[in-house]
């Protein structure tokens, strides 16, 4: 097994799926020859050719209006945004044909795309290429959304995502594209859409996050370690939400911090809140706590370190469901 | 230097003149049996848009958008497509449906409501409601038959105001690029709800945006039914033929309100319409037939009662189908539903059963 990182293993899952079968094509700004600003497509097109590793014209309802066409017709088209918070432009395309057609003409017709781009902040970029927009698509429906923490799951929910019938969001959070490295088998595997996972096991109290947020939570516990006993789960797909890995977790800690980048109010973690106290208020020792984003838009960057939870604000979290 | 680097000028296409006299030279290559079946199709979509109209006065379906004026439009574009091709619809794409053979009940059933009259094998997409979204998704589809070296074409229909929206000129931008096999159908008939095409677009035509694109582009009289097959079928066999896509521009005039919603009194004048009463589409191919000779009125009568007796029949059929059920909600919103809509659904269900729905 090699150790590759994330941008590598997003590669490897697209470059195997376009081997293993015909229907499946890249489109988006810059995917070819430049192999993505990412360089998440790189060598693809000298593979495949510009029919299967298309770059399109600079225009996101364009790419995202097309593939759904391209979806409908029989193709598995892989849509890449340059950053996901272009998709914006593109957006009605998402909210009206990608999550409705199924419905729309009873399963007569469907539109199994994946839309995959950088999210989140971290890297000090431009304005709007640092969003994290995952509850804009759940909410859309009839939508899969994932986002993975490491490369080994990047692989594996990639190729999952691939050969699923449904449309699929795959947000990548950019910090953690080259930030580090894992042992990820060259060989395909999928990672099954759905399903969370408890990355960190503990007692005292569960942490729930998702992204680049849980790498940070994951050296919030190690810090910890000797005060208190922290589980993390992961949740790898956000929508459709494996709501009974939480709530298994908080009946044993009886007590849920939600950590993520997306502004607070409107975001997931009000939704994993209720569900928690809506099936586990009895175990529950303190309320939830969330430590997000502030409710203002993604800053320009030289104000990033201030919108973006850190250890600091993760340790408060925890301590205050402690001492309650 | 100072050059001119570019000429362009853009095509008008008439057949068939106001009085129903044919311009041979243009005739396009239609028997006398086909260009009555298409003439008994115009009048079916006719006698099928004025009961669905007084059908939505009593309340049997729900808004209802009038394709009346636009039947040589829609019958004479679609009447030139083969089964196998593509087919992506606005929402007054009745007459459209109709030629294309879609089961008549169906139309009055999805007119209720009724998602379950959209599911079907054919290659009619279901209605777009998002104005000129569809032709984005139309592109697509029509990429995918390139792809794979089919010879299906793709067509799109939308209206005036569809050519405000981004997404047509992406769609056209994408589509001259990759010369993919589809026709833009637009179907000008002036009004987008009461804004009139003055206020919609500068250019004096909506054909001359594909000069931009540098794909073909036609206007057609969209009330003369030869003129609005020729135009299609040219556009078809040339997209068939990998000469790639093409923008019709159908002339025509929305002759009702935008949706039985709408008052169009509010915004335009009697005599406007009026104006284009006297184009009629399906009067002036009875005009035809008077002038070649081939009309008497014991054929327009049996064309018109045939019609009655087909439509009724359908609603009668349509308006017997009991209400969707709570499962319709849930089943197909993914290939599998996740435990959260399994929940859900499983919470409707008690709750019908419980009010005995």
């Amino acid at each position: 097994m090699a150790k590759i990182n994330m941008v590598q293993a997003i590669n490897e899952a697209i470059k195997s799926e376009m081997a293993r079968d015909k229907k499946v094509l890249i489109m988006g700004e810059d995917v070819g020859v430049d192999g993505g600003v990412f360089r998440v497509t790189d060598g693809l097109s000298t593979q495949f050719g510009p029919n299967r590793v298309i770059d399109t014209p600079l225009a996101e309802a364009g790419i995202i209006g097309t593939a759904v066409g391209l979806a409908i017709n029989g193709m598995k088209p892989i849509v890449e945004m340059q950053f996901i918070g272009f998709s914006y432009e593109g957006f009605h395309h998402i909210n009206h044909h990608v999550g409705r057609m199924r419905q729309r003409s009873e399963g007569s017709v469907s539109c199994p795309i994946v839309l995959r781009g950088p999210s989140g902040g971290g890297i000090k970029a431009l304005e709007l290429h640092s969003e994290s927009p995952e509850t804009f698509f759940i909410h859309s429906q009839g939508i899969k959304v994932i986002c993975p923490s490491n490369p080994y799951d990047a692989k594996g929910l990639m190729i999952s995502a691939i050969r699923d019938p449904d449309p699929v969001i795959f947000l990548e959070p950019e910090k953690l594209y080259r930030s580090f490295k894992d042992e990820v088998p060259e060989e395909s595997f999928t990672v099954p859409i759905g399903e969370a996972k408890v990355v960190r096991t503990g007692k005292d109290v569960t942490i729930v996050s998702w992204g680049a947020m849980v790498r940070l939570c994951l050296d919030v516990a190690e810090q910890l370690k000797d005060k208190v006993d922290i589980e993390i789960i992961d949740l790898r797909t956000l929508w459709p939400l494996d709501e009974d890995k939480i709530i298994e977790s908080v009946k044993k800690t009886g007590r849920a911090v939600i950590v993520h980048e997306a502004p607070r109010t409107g975001g997931y973690g009000g939704e994993i809140a209720s569900r928690i106290q809506e099936k586990g208020i009895l175990y529950l020792q303190s309320p939830v706590i969330r430590v997000t984003g502030f409710d203002v838009p993604y800053p320009q960057f030289a104000l990033e370190e201030y919108y973006l939870p850190n250890a600091e604000r993760v340790i408060k979290g925890i301590n205050s469901v402690m001492n309650f | 230097m100072r050059n001119i680097i570019k000429n362009y000028s853009v095509e008008y296409l008439q057949v068939l003149n106001q009085e129903g006299q044919a311009d041979n030279s243009q005739m396009p290559d239609l028997s006398e049996s086909k260009i009555k079946e298409m003439y008994h199709l115009m009048v079916l979509v006719r006698v099928m848009d004025e009961k669905l109209f007084k059908l939505q006065r009593s309340g049997k379906i729900g808004t209802y958008a009038e394709v009346r004026g636009q039947e040589a439009s829609e019958v004479g574009s679609a009447f030139a497509l083969e089964k196998n091709d593509w087919m992506c619809p606005s929402f007054r794409e009745t007459g459209v449906f109709i030629t294309r053979g879609a089961p008549r009940d169906k139309i009055v059933q999805a007119w209720r409501g009724d998602v379950r009259a959209f599911k079907s094998d054919s290659r009619n997409l279901p209605v777009a409601i998002p104005v000129g979204s569809q032709t984005l998704y139309a592109a697509g589809i029509a990429w995918a038959s390139k792809l794979r070296g089919e010879k299906d074409v793709t067509i799109v229909y939308f209206g005036d105001g569809a050519t405000s929206e981004g997404d047509f000129h992406e769609a056209l931008n994408f589509a001259g690029i990759h010369k993919l096999p589809i026709i833009f159908f637009c179907q000008n008939n002036q009004w987008s709800i009461s804004t009139p095409k003055k206020l919609q677009l500068a250019s004096d035509t909506v054909a001359q945006r594909a000069i931009a694109y540098d794909i073909a582009g036609i206007q057609v009289d969209g009330n003369d039914a030869l003129g609005v097959y020729k135009a299609t079928k040219e556009a078809i066999d040339r997209a068939r033929n990998g000469g790639g896509p093409t923008l019709i521009e159908s002339v025509t005039y929305r002759m009702g309100d935008h949706t039985t919603s709408d008052d169009a009194s509010r915004y335009r004048s009697e005599a406007d319409v009026n104006l284009w009463k006297a184009k009629d589409p399906v009067v002036r191919l009875e005009k035809y037939f008077r002038n070649i000779g081939t009309w008497n009125d014991d054929y327009g009568r049996w064309v018109r009662e045939t019609c009655e007796k087909e439509v009724d029949e359908a609603i009668a059929k349509a308006l017997a189908v009991e209400k969707p059920g709570p499962d319709e909600l849930f089943d197909y919103v993914y290939a599998v539903p996740p435990k959260d809509l399994i929940e859900q659904k499983k919470i409707l269900q008690e709750e019908v059963k419980q009010r005995g729905l």
